[in-house]
């Protein structure tokens, strides 16, 4: 009796399933359990296909087929995964630092206007001289629409989430600006476009790709190597752990934030040079495209580790091509790379969470200890 | 002046969907919630509620279908952000992302089915939603056209913001929900049901967003479903969150400004103003980031917006 009534009590006030942390897990274990999660993920994906009536195991071997069948078709995945790539590797460094750079779209179209200002209007230059100028032009033009917001964020504290998607917007029509008034192409009709660069301006292709794929290869090695065995890269990671601990050790948060955030607007803005001068020979309201929020999944995804950022962007580039296929062979649209990104993330966000934490039914209180 | 009236209605049209994403991320927001995948709510909303529409030939139909079927994919946010306490700007975006391409993907899939290869809504539902107005009063000069002559979605939307309104402000269950987006600990000590105030106001929140994406679906253009109808409005929402000083009732006097943004460039003669088109589309941003730098500068305290935005929080760590 006495007891039922205890149990009754308990009842009411205990909560029917509780959060309690637990236990370090191994490194083996944690990397069983997002494997864990993005098979659940494709399990997920695949139930979604199969409501639709088509058969999950056939679309998912047509992506990865798809994507990688020819020299050709790998040559299209490349071309998706290199803006990709370079934009999750400059985003990393801001997330690293827990500086919520969702600007990585506006930074890449700052990049391109900067560098189609090279391409435009110096067409006549050395090739080698041009393209490295339209490069230098890449990275300031990224690197000044970083230090906008991180200039605000040190010193008045302003909300850099919110201000970074605004200036996202304000680069996109600056574009639009650009292409129907003093950049507008006079031989276009109706819409006002952007004439296409000289072929002088744009990237030389290796292996069929053009050479973006070296920088990103290179960018991902100088990305793991500063923030790992670097100076300031350990700077980044202390400020991203806790700015007061920063501090106190002597260090000039200020400094960090804007250098980090220069660097990390500057590698999106190579980003974008890139897309617009080795994959658009132009530059266009689409030279983003995206990418800059894609960027931020990957980043995320990948636990901010350049290695394998550069695995999870090529399993993106897969998809996005893949779905291509798909959609001529299926009639399914592409949009299904989104939704499949979508899931996956869903379910890696989820599993992070069962890492450190777990549930403790009710009644099981003594247990949690 | 017929061209004031003009210009006042079609703001009025271009700022309706905004002012649902807007209420509905107030809502989240109150929170404490930011949640960014307004956009893809919306586009949730749009595919749900214009299908609904499409085949029950219902209005009321089409907006329980939007509401419902946004209020499930923030869900998913809510589940990941309240209780698995994921970072909220990434499951943000992913929802934004996901949801455009669900809406489109699923809106394609029955574009292929039809057999006239368009989508467009039936006669009866247009009508229902067009309904233009309050019979009688639209009639009126002047005052008719610019106050009653609207589609039910204004109406609605207004609805909607005052009862925001009195909520938040004239209810004790609505100084608890902002008691838990300011300090959820201290909310949680008082007795407040924190995860379920959270919950509930990121679902009601996703629905509200979701009628503002059936608004894109099925008023813009014209009836026809096309891809990406939401195009972009979610996030001039989230923009206008901060314009509107996270107040529903800013927000319908935020959403007329934005909306007249959107249409001013067809009604200012280059010939007087010659100003580029892009200038327009670029104030409604420019000028959020600007308030978002000035309120900052003042370094007051700002009341209205939730202390704890964007936290999670874990009882244990209190």
């Amino acid at each position: 009796m006495n007891r039922n009534a205890n149990i009754d009590s308990r009842k009411r006030t205990e909560p029917l399933l509780r959060v309690v942390k637990r236990a370090e897990l191994t490194g083996r274990q944690i990397v069983l359990l997002r494997l864990l999660a993005v098979l659940l993920a494709l399990a997920a994906g695949g139930l979604f296909i199969l409501c639709l009536g088509y058969n999950p195991v056939a679309i998912y071997t047509r992506i990865l087929s798809g994507a990688t069948r020819s020299p050709m078709a790998i040559q299209a995945t490349a071309k998706i995964v290199i803006p990709l790539l370079i934009t999750s590797l400059g985003v990393t460094l801001a997330f690293k630092m827990r500086f919520w750079n969702i600007g990585a779209e506006g930074q890449i179209i700052m990049g391109a206007i900067f560098a189609s200002y090279f391409a435009l209007f110096h067409a006549d230059w050395n090739h080698w001289v041009l393209l490295g100028a339209m490069a230098l032009a890449g990275i300031l033009g990224g690197a000044l629409w970083g230090l906008v917001p991180a200039f605000f964020k040190a010193r008045y504290g302003t909300n850099e989430t919110l201000f970074t998607l605004m200036l996202n917007y304000i680069a996109l029509y600056l574009i639009s600006w650009l292409q129907d008034g003093p950049w507008r192409d006079p031989g276009s009709q109706g819409f006002g476009k952007i004439a296409r660069f000289d072929k002088n301006a744009s990237l030389n292709k290796v292996f069929g790709v053009h050479c973006g794929w070296i920088v990103a290869l290179v960018l991902v090695a100088a990305v793991f190597i500063y923030l790992r065995y670097t100076k300031q890269g350990y700077e980044i990671s202390v400020v991203g752990e806790s700015q007061e601990t920063a501090r106190y050790a002597g260090m000039n948060v200020r400094k960090i934030l804007l250098r980090t955030m220069a660097l990390s607007g500057g590698i999106c803005g190579l980003g974008g040079m890139i897309q617009a001068a080795g994959a658009d020979i132009t530059l266009t309201m689409g030279v983003a495209g995206g990418v800059g929020f894609t960027a931020i999944i990957v980043a995320w995804l990948s636990q901010l580790n350049p290695v394998i950022i550069l695995a999870v962007s090529s399993l993106f580039g897969i998809l996005e091509k893949g779905s291509s296929v798909v959609q001529s062979d299926f009639g399914l649209s592409t949009d299904c790379a989104d939704v499949l990104q979508g899931i996956i993330l869903f379910f890696i966000l989820g599993c992070e969470f069962f890492i450190r934490y777990r549930f403790v039914g009710r009644g099981h209180g003594e247990k949690a200890k | 002046m017929d061209l004031l009236i003009r210009f006042v209605a079609a703001a009025v049209a271009a700022g309706t969907p905004l002012l649902y994403g807007t209420l509905g991320e107030i809502m989240t927001e109150k929170a404490g919630h930011l949640n960014l995948g307004v956009e893809g709510m919306m586009s949730v909303g749009a595919c749900a509620g214009f299908l609904a529409g499409y085949y029950t030939d219902s209005f009321a139909l089409a907006l329980l279908a939007a509401f419902g079927a946004a209020a499930a994919s923030a869900l998913i946010y809510g589940v990941l952000t309240v209780t698995l306490m994921a970072n909220q700007n990434v499951t943000g975006l992913t929802l934004t992302i996901f949801g455009i391409g669900l809406s489109n993907f699923i809106g394609i899939l029955a574009l292929g089915r039809s057999e006239s290869g368009t989508l467009k809504l039936p006669e009866g539902i247009t009508a229902q939603m067009r309904g233009a107005g309050i019979p009688g009063l639209r009639d009126i000069p002047v005052a008719g056209p610019l106050l009653f002559s609207y589609n039910a979605f204004v109406y609605i939307g207004i609805v909607i913001a005052v009862l925001l309104f009195l909520y938040f402000g004239r209810t004790k269950s609505g100084l608890n929900l902002q008691a838990v987006g300011h300090n959820p600990g201290a909310a949680d000590a008082a007795g407040i049901q924190v995860t379920r105030y959270k919950y509930a106001s990121i679902l009601i929140g996703g629905g509200i967003c979701g009628i503002g994406g059936a608004y894109c679906a099925m008023i813009i253009n014209g009836g026809v479903w096309v891809s990406n109808n939401v195009g972009g409005l979610g996030w001039i929402a989230v923009a206008l969150v901060i314009f509107a000083n996270w107040k529903p009732l800013n927000a319908i006097g935020g959403s007329l400004v934005f909306g007249a943004l959107r249409i001013l460039k067809f009604y200012v003669p280059k010939s007087v103003l010659p100003l580029p088109n892009a200038f327009y589309d670029m104030m409604p941003f420019l000028i959020t980031a600007l308030i978002l730098v000035v309120t900052s500068m003042r370094k007051k305290q700002n009341l209205s917006l939730p202390g704890n935005l964007g936290n999670h929080y874990f009882r244990e760590e209190r």
